[in-house]
């Protein structure tokens, strides 16, 4: 049996700044050397467009959900509440004792009893307007808004409870750990998303590239004849590929921006998905997804290449 | 150039070639002879390293086949200078093109360099044809085009695997003129064919040793030839 032989192009090759410059620099020998590639050309520029589609929307998840978590971290993270649940006769004065206690409180910038009014709109929702919260039951809520570092919340449920027995103090903890939690997962999720369409990406396009290689075999053999390196015949094919590559994603981020701008305002709605998009300087990072679907291709296809042309003598 | 020591070729288990000790020196001319099958197209792979021997040594020009990388390889193979039977064009490409694909790999300026293409065209006879594209060319001018292209690099050792066998005989002895002419500047010769008459026109121009393949081992070939 004959001996497989060592590739040093594969193996002590130029820097890969060096490789990917001269995917830009025109090459017109293996250029015109190696035919048109046909369906794979297609194939490859189709793939980016819609693989660079998807990766604005996974990127305009991960950076949303990212100022999702913030926010409400941030917003959560500076409000606490007290309820006050206490017969009729001691109501009034054991929501005096709570702002007594919070205005004495380090770190408490400060202390709000809400009105009916408003406890009315908290609690519309589940009975409808109108409500007659004087006549009910409901207990008595104080804002906190907190200042600096924030107050010692175990310290300040013991001098509540001390003074006014019938309070509870929510620092709204069990609240934001979920919320927060929720939002990082959706993150990561959007994080693994690009991920996985930069690796289908690399998988199609190595299809693509190795389609092309096998269309060419006789092309290669008759190279690899007349004393061509495997660097020479892998440069026209990783060329092509990688810039069909980063001109197939161009029109993908393109397309994938348009249809972002395109999502209703946050502003008008408010909701949580219409603040899918992109904000300020975060505009830019759509830009990376083309540079980097070129570098995906140039990978593999090189890769592709360089493992393919082993099976040439 | 061309030096085997106790060769032997093996592939899925059975040896095709065995025990093969020979020297091909500078300027020197030779003739492989074998019935079909005997194993002549795998001798001259492993004399251009598209074979790595199973067994033995192959060196080629000084170097040893078992320690040449893929890129040596490259390199050798524009030293020396290789004739297919079926002259494994590239079609999309003109035959002034291909006759100068081993300068392209190669990177050669061809503007730069001294090589004159258009002379080369016209010593194999086919200037006229330049611009033609490799399926409109008859089988004698395939084969002179495919030796234009195995000299274009001035390789020190050019083999030729069948190159008369799909052509008529003044075509054949066209190329052999070619080929001697090449042996005269120097050039070492291999020629695998089956074709005794052409053997035997050679020999009438220069001094030509015959190599036989049988039953899998080299000899030399009586002088009946």
């Amino acid at each position: 049996m004959s001996a497989q032989r060592p590739s040093r192009g594969a193996r002590a090759s130029a820097p890969l700044h060096a490789l990917i410059a001269a995917v830009f620099r025109p090459s017109g020998r293996a250029d015109r050397v190696v035919p048109p590639t046909g369906f794979t050309a297609r194939l490859t520029v189709f793939t980016a467009a819609a693989m660079a589609f998807l990766g604005v929307f996974a990127l305009a998840l991960s950076l949303a959900t990212g100022r999702l978590a913030e926010r409400w971290g941030a917003e959560l993270a500076r409000t606490s509440t007290v309820r006050i649940s206490a017969p009729a006769g001691q109501m009034a004065a054991q929501t005096e004792a709570v702002v007594r206690v919070l205005q004495s409180t380090p770190g408490v910038r400060s202390a709000r009893v809400l009105e009916d009014d408003e406890l009315s709109a908290l609690l519309e929702p589940w009975f409808g307007p109108e409500l007659p919260v004087a006549d009910l039951p409901v207990p008595s809520l104080v804002e906190v808004i907190e200042q600096g570092e924030g107050f010692d919340a175990e310290g300040l449920r013991q001098r509540l409870a001390a003074e006014a027995p019938g309070s509870v103090l929510d620092d709204h903890t069990r609240w934001r750990r979920p919320l927060i939690d929720a939002a990082d997962r959706l993150r990561l999720l959007g994080l693994l998303s690009l991920a996985l369409i930069a690796a289908s990406t690399a998988a199609m396009i190595t299809l693509a590239a190795q389609a092309a290689l096998a269309a060419n075999a006789r092309l290669i053999s008759t190279l690899r004849l007349v004393g061509a390196r495997d660097t020479f015949i892998a440069r026209a094919f990783v060329r092509r590929f990688t810039l069909r590559a980063i001109g197939g994603a161009t029109i993908g981020t393109l397309a994938g921006g348009l249809a972002v701008l395109a999502l209703p305002s946050a502003d008008a709605a408010g909701g949580f998905l219409t603040g899918l998009g992109f904000q300020g300087w975060h505009w830019l990072w759509p830009l990376l997804i083309p540079p980097l679907a070129g570098l995906v291709a140039f990978l593999a296809t090189r890769t592709a290449a360089l493992r393919t042309l082993r099976g040439f003598k | 150039m061309i030096e085997l020591e106790n060769a032997a070729y093996s592939y899925g288990g059975a040896e095709l070639l065995s025990d093969m000790s020979l020297q091909l020196g500078a300027g020197s001319f030779h003739f492989l002879t074998g019935p079909s099958g005997a194993g002549k197209t795998t001798f001259l792979k492993l004399c251009y390293a598209e074979l790595v021997p199973s067994a033995g040594t192959v060196r080629l020009l000084g170097q040893d086949v078992r320690q040449m990388d893929r890129d040596d390889v490259a390199r050798l193979r524009r030293r020396v200078g290789v004739v297919h039977q079926d002259c494994q064009f590239l079609d999309h490409l003109s035959l002034r093109e291909n006759i100068a694909l081993p300068l392209e790999v190669s990177g050669h300026d061809m503007n730069a360099d001294s090589i004159n293409l258009d002379e080369l065209l016209g010593w194999v006879g086919l200037a006229e044809r330049a611009r033609a594209l490799p399926p409109e060319l008859s089988g004698g001018e395939r084969q002179r085009a495919a030796l234009a292209r195995a000299v274009i690099m001035s390789p020190d050792v050019i083999i030729a695997d069948e190159p008369t066998g799909n052509i008529d005989w003044e075509m054949s002895l066209r190329l052999l003129t070619l080929l001697v002419e090449l042996n005269k500047m120097g050039k070492t010769i291999v020629i695998a064919t089956h074709d005794l008459n052409l053997i035997r026109a050679t020999k009438a121009e220069v001094s030509a040793r015959v190599l036989r393949i049988a039953n899998r081992r080299l000899q030399l070939a009586g002088s009946d030839l």
